[in-house]
């Protein structure tokens, strides 16, 4: 009632002066409308992570909460800088992340040159294609270990069929030196579609024209390959790299369900050790300083990345 | 980005075109048999998802379904036959392992908090994302690179990382293992995702909509709920699809942050186990039933995927 009157009285006036009466000004709007999303973030990531910050400085253990915190300074991160278990998760960590881009940007990137051929069904063997990365790590990880179990699991049966090793002696999980890849098998199996989507939209939009061009040019197939493919479609190949290369960074899921870091500690990586620091060990102050050096070394590399990915685009 | 649109780079031969739709579909045939094999395990019988060399033909069965949403205690032969005429399927099958349900699983309700916080953290990561997207794309904001960033970089973090200063929080305010505190985390990690992808929608909204719509009377208010809401309903409808995935597999938080009332099903479903180790089938089933909803997103989603997984970064 009140607002249909409103709108009569608004109608009859001039415009400006009718959004005056009637509503906020346009500055209050923007406020009203960003605000509840920039205190939602405040409240759950940047009050956290200067907590974060705080306790890093300290000897706080979250399962001891009566006693006297005392203030560390940088202890914790000279520390942590010197702990040799902390350097060979890093080290753990840079293995995962290399082999995984690596072999999801090359099977990817051919999946995706491939599907731009337009075969017959194209469409549905994509969509199929993309199903992996649409599932839980979680629930992924678990099943993966099933299907790696020596005596009982599908994987080890096809590879002693193909192979004649007995299924006994394929010990993916157990063994030192499988059991990264048997992470970097289940990671490169559920990510290579992501790669290949992107990889996909660049080489979609490479203008016809180009090779139209380059044909006229009786440029052969490979020379239009190395100067026209790869070329056009690389700042979208690093766009991937670049997300694929955050997420394995902070990889945890799926090594906590496959492995738990072992055996010994030979998949342990940073985000594992992290979850042993802080929910195991529970020193609190010690893994929120580890934390923060993760963090900065994460925003660290995306920015220096995005620099060089901005560079390639402007060529 | 459509995955159908007609575009031919240079008219490949009828010949390569044959050798590489063989090896995608071939590709695309291994990729999928993992989870065709959770399909098949989940309707084995426990002796048969343990058997050697791996069982391809099976009888079926729904036991692992049964073991899903039931725990069993083991019974002597005796005490089993004086108890009567089996009360069902799931009865006669147990007790032919020698044992009888003893009550339900934990199976459903930690289905039904899945349910629940995804939905829930979907909803408010949407509802304050397209406000925020609105905001961003039409009003001038002060610092708006600057705080669009902030959004994003929210995404950097290590879920681990922020997990131990949340949990010390929730410790404080009585959220630790509450659906609340996992919608209200959940809320905060896909609204960075929902504002990129929102602002992208709404930025193709031509403003001469509301424009048209102000000069004929309309508030500022009412011309986005009457104008742009309708127009952007599919980048809503897409972006909300996106954000329910995320909280729906979403493992680090969940597994760190929940361990009981609030639990969900991917922390949940690993421990399930039966006599003497993982009971797979009903792994299997519980997989299979929590698989299902993505699956069918997945093939409505399949044109908006890649501006989903991108942050909208890549467009069509």
């Amino acid at each position: 009632m009140l607002n249909r009157t409103a709108e009569n009285v608004a109608r009859a006036t001039p415009e400006p002066l009718a959004r005056k009466v009637r509503g906020i000004s346009d500055k209050g709007l923007a406020w009203l409308f960003i605000s509840p999303t920039i205190l939602l973030l405040l409240a759950i990531n940047i009050f956290p992570l200067f907590w974060a910050i705080y306790l890093s400085f300290t000897n706080y253990r979250a399962n001891r909460p009566n006693e006297v915190v005392k203030n560390l300074g940088f202890a914790n991160y000279q520390r942590i800088l010197g702990d040799q278990d902390i350097w060979i998760a890093m080290q753990t960590t840079a293995h995962f992340v290399f082999w995984t881009i690596l072999l999801q940007t090359l099977i990817g990137f051919t999946l995706a040159w491939l599907i731009d051929r337009k075969f017959r069904g194209h469409a549905f063997w994509t969509t199929l294609i993309l199903v992996p990365m649409m599932l839980s790590p979680a629930v992924v990880g678990n099943f993966w270990r099933f299907l790696y179990e020596p005596q009982i699991g599908l994987f080890s049966y096809v590879i002693s069929f193909v192979s004649g090793i007995p299924p006994t002696s394929i010990q993916m999980l157990s063994n030192v030196s499988m059991a990264p890849w048997s992470i970097i098998i289940v990671d490169t199996w559920m990510w290579t579609p992501y790669v290949m989507l992107i990889c996909l939209a660049g080489l979609r939009s490479i203008p016809e024209y180009i090779y139209e061009a380059a044909e006229v040019d009786r440029a052969s197939n490979w020379r239009q390959f190395w100067s026209i493919t790869l070329p056009m479609a690389l700042p979208f190949i690093m766009l991937a790299v670049l997300f694929r290369g955050i997420e394995n960074f902070k990889m945890f899921d799926m090594v906590n369900l496959l492995t738990g870091g072992g055996p010994g500690s030979t998949t342990e990586v940073a985000s594992i050790t992290l979850k042993r620091q802080a929910f195991e060990s529970w020193r609190t102050g010690y893994s929120s300083a580890f934390a923060i050096i993760l963090f900065v070394a994460v925003f660290g590399l995306a920015n220096i990345y995005v620099k060089a990915l901005n560079k390639v685009k402007q060529r | 980005m459509s995955l159908t649109t007609a575009h031919s780079v240079v008219a490949p031969s009828a010949n390569s075109k044959r050798i590489a739709g063989a090896i995608i579909i071939a590709y695309a045939l291994i990729s999928i048999v993992p989870l065709l094999w959770i399909f098949a395990t989940s309707f084995k019988t426990p002796p048969d998802s343990i058997a050697y060399p791996p069982k391809l033909l099976f009888q079926p069965s729904l036991e692992g379904y049964c073991n899903l949403f039931t725990t069993r205690t083991r019974q002597t032969p005796e005490y089993i036959n004086s108890l009567g005429p089996a009360t069902g399927f799931c009865d006669e099958t147990t007790r032919k392992r020698n044992m009888v349900i003893a009550g339900p699983s934990n199976f459903l309700p930690r289905f039904v908090n899945s349910l629940i916080i995804a939905f829930g953290s979907t909803f408010c990561a949407v509802f304050l994302g397209t406000l925020s997207a609105y905001g961003f794309s039409r009003f001038k904001v002060p610092l708006a690179d600057d705080l669009l960033f902030f959004i994003l970089s929210t995404r950097f973090m290590p879920p681990i990382a922020v997990a131990i200063p949340i949990y010390l929080m929730y410790r404080e305010l009585g959220l630790s293992d509450t659906a609340l505190g996992m919608i209200l985390l959940y809320t905060a990690v896909n609204v960075s995702l929902a504002v990129w992808l929102l602002k992208g929608f709404i930025d193709e909204i031509p403003r001469e909509y509301e424009e048209a719509a102000m000069i004929d009377g309309y508030t500022r208010l009412q011309a986005f709920w009457r104008t742009v809401l309708p127009q952007a309903t599919t980048g809503i409808a897409a972006t909300a699809i996106f954000c329910l995935i995320f909280a729906w597999n979403e493992y680090a938080f969940a597994a760190l942050l929940t361990s009981g009332t609030a639990q969900t099903a991917p922390p949940f479903i690993p421990t399930i186990i039966g006599e003497g180790g993982q009971d797979w089938p009903a792994v299997a089933a519980g997989t299979t039933i929590f698989l299902v909803p993505i699956l069918v997103f997945t093939i409505l989603l399949r044109k908006q995927l890649l501006r989903g997984i991108t942050f909208g970064a890549v467009r069509k």
